[in-house]
């Protein structure tokens, strides 16, 4: 386990994590296991694809951007040839801006022309899908897309809209109560995926 | 976030910081071919000016129409209500009863802001009242210098004109003085307030001696009603002494920064080829202007009042 994993089950994460106010129940995804989906993520992508040509990868902020890059970076090393990755913001478009106010925006970084390309976007969780409608959104704004693909660390079902993963790390079934936090090493400091308690 | 803007004063230096950043993020949305946000959908901002405005209005406006918000635009002039003698409470009333989320005021009175904030539910923002203050202006201001020089706690500023009747003034002047910097005010005695060293600020009389250490020349906009009640024996000597021309940008050190509220008189308190010089960031002043207003306009309205009380009724 990587050092100062908060893996350990009824530990409570300090105040300032990735959501303060949880209780672990359990690691479900420990470093190697994180690292080894992401690889072979990057192969199915490749795969599906065909190739590399005309992919971009784009992370969705927060967690899913360092995921994104290291996907990017995965397909550089096998396939040889550098891959475009960014990260996009999708807080202007989420739609409980109402009912949660304002989110603290982070840059969008996109380092190409999005016409003709297929995005593949990347996060750590996917639950309701209203981040990826979000996404979807954010995305089309940017330009045309010839497709746009979805990979995700973790599926932990619950869908509100009708939005599937086309790559997915791990399948976790969960209660609604419970709840899914993924830590990157970028941001966290560790590589580990925690289902737990929300307070 | 605060409700209503109405001052700089309610504002903290981590408070100020958050806008700029947020403001940061929203300008990159303006090199988009797809400039438009649906991030305030179905809210409505009204534009109501007692006094002309171009820049003001029209930035509002464009922030409020990149978030997707709806835009009312009310002038009091002669083809509204106020012609008919409306008064100001029942316009607030009127604006009140439609519906509308955020109002953006501009007025001659000092505190009409304050005192629309209290009639109304929805967000006031202040667009300049009177003599007394313009937070936006200070805002987007602020957010220019900090484009130039990363940290604004180490900035010298000067801020060189008519202080007394200047709500530019004031509300930079706090603002500056908020976030740790050194400001200087500097004009005909006439025109700087007695006591202005209580706001935290320096005093000169002396353009020229001020000059060679300064970071940013900050030149208000003179108004030629003040030679009309004594203040200023002319424009002429005003601009001799106190205008800043190409011979006095000189002596500005090689990285300061000009700049100026608009609209300018050109000639007076700047001449025309320093107003377009390099050093000169007065159009990126307008331009800032947009997104430091969507900043505001996301943060304010962001969540609506009554969010708790769907919330508990969803559940969700």
């Amino acid at each position: 386990m990587a050092p100062g994993a908060a893996g350990a089950p009824g530990t409570p994460v300090a105040a300032g994590a990735p959501g303060g106010d949880f209780t672990v129940k359990a690691q479900v995804m420990d470093p190697d296991e994180v690292r080894r989906a992401l690889v072979r993520i990057a192969h199915e992508i490749v795969e599906a694809n065909r190739g590399t040509g005309d992919l971009v990868v784009l992370g969705i902020r927060t967690r899913g951007a360092p995921l994104a890059e290291r996907i990017a970076a995965a397909i550089a090393s096998f396939e040889g040839d550098d891959l475009p990755s960014g990260a996009i913001d999708v807080a202007l478009y989420r739609d409980d801006v109402a009912l949660r106010g304002p989110r603290r925006l982070e840059s969008t970084t996109v380092p190409v022309d999005l016409d003709g390309r297929v995005v593949v976007l990347v996060d750590d969780v996917l639950y309701t899908g209203r981040t990826i409608r979000a996404a979807l959104d954010a995305v089309l704004d940017l330009g045309r897309p010839r497709a746009i693909r979805l990979a995700v660390l973790v599926d932990r079902g619950h869908r509100e809209l009708p939005i599937r993963p086309d790559h997915v790390g791990k399948n976790l079934p969960t209660a609604a109560g419970e709840a899914v936090r993924v830590h990157v090493r970028e941001i966290d400091g560790d590589d580990v995926v925690l289902i737990g308690e929300k307070k | 976030m605060i409700k209503h803007l109405l001052s700089m004063d309610q504002l903290s230096a981590g408070d100020i910081t958050h806008i700029l950043d947020t403001a940061e993020q929203l300008q990159g949305v303006t090199d988009r071919p797809i400039k438009k946000l649906p991030t305030l959908r179905g809210r409505t901002v009204c534009n109501l000016f007692y006094e002309a405005s171009t820049r003001t209005r029209i930035s509002f406006e464009l922030a409020a129409k990149r978030l997707s918000a709806d835009v009312i635009n009310f002038s009091a002039d002669s083809k509204s209500s106020v012609a008919k003698g409306e008064s100001f409470k029942d316009t607030a009333w009127t604006l009140e009863a439609m519906g509308v989320d955020a109002i953006v005021v501009r007025h001659g009175s000092s505190g009409a802001p304050q005192q629309l904030s209290q009639w109304a539910t929805a967000s006031v923002i202040n667009a300049g009242d009177g003599a007394h203050e313009h937070p936006t202006q200070a805002l987007l201001d602020l957010f220019s210098m900090r484009q130039r020089f990363k940290d604004l706690s180490d900035l010298k500023v000067a801020i060189v004109g008519d202080i007394v009747h200047s709500r530019v003034a004031r509300s930079n002047i706090k603002a500056l003085v908020t976030m740790g910097a050194a400001v200087t005010v500097c004009g005909p005695p006439t025109l700087i307030p007695p006591g202005v060293r209580s706001w935290g600020v320096e005093v000169s009389y002396d353009l020229d001696a001020i000059l060679v250490d300064l970071d940013v020349c900050y030149v208000l906009r003179v108004q030629a009603e003040r030679q009309s009640e004594q203040l200023l024996p002319s424009l002429r000597e005003y601009a001799a002494l106190w205008g800043l021309n190409s011979k006095r940008l000189a002596h500005l050190p090689e990285h300061a920064l000009v700049m100026h509220p608009g609209p300018m008189n050109r000639g007076v308190e700047i001449a025309a080829d320093v107003s377009e010089s390099p050093r000169s960031i007065i159009l990126d002043q307008v331009a800032n202007g947009l997104a430091v207003r969507m900043s505001l306009l996301y943060l304010m309205l962001g969540r609506t009042d009554d969010a708790e009380v769907a919330a508990g009724v969803t559940g969700a």
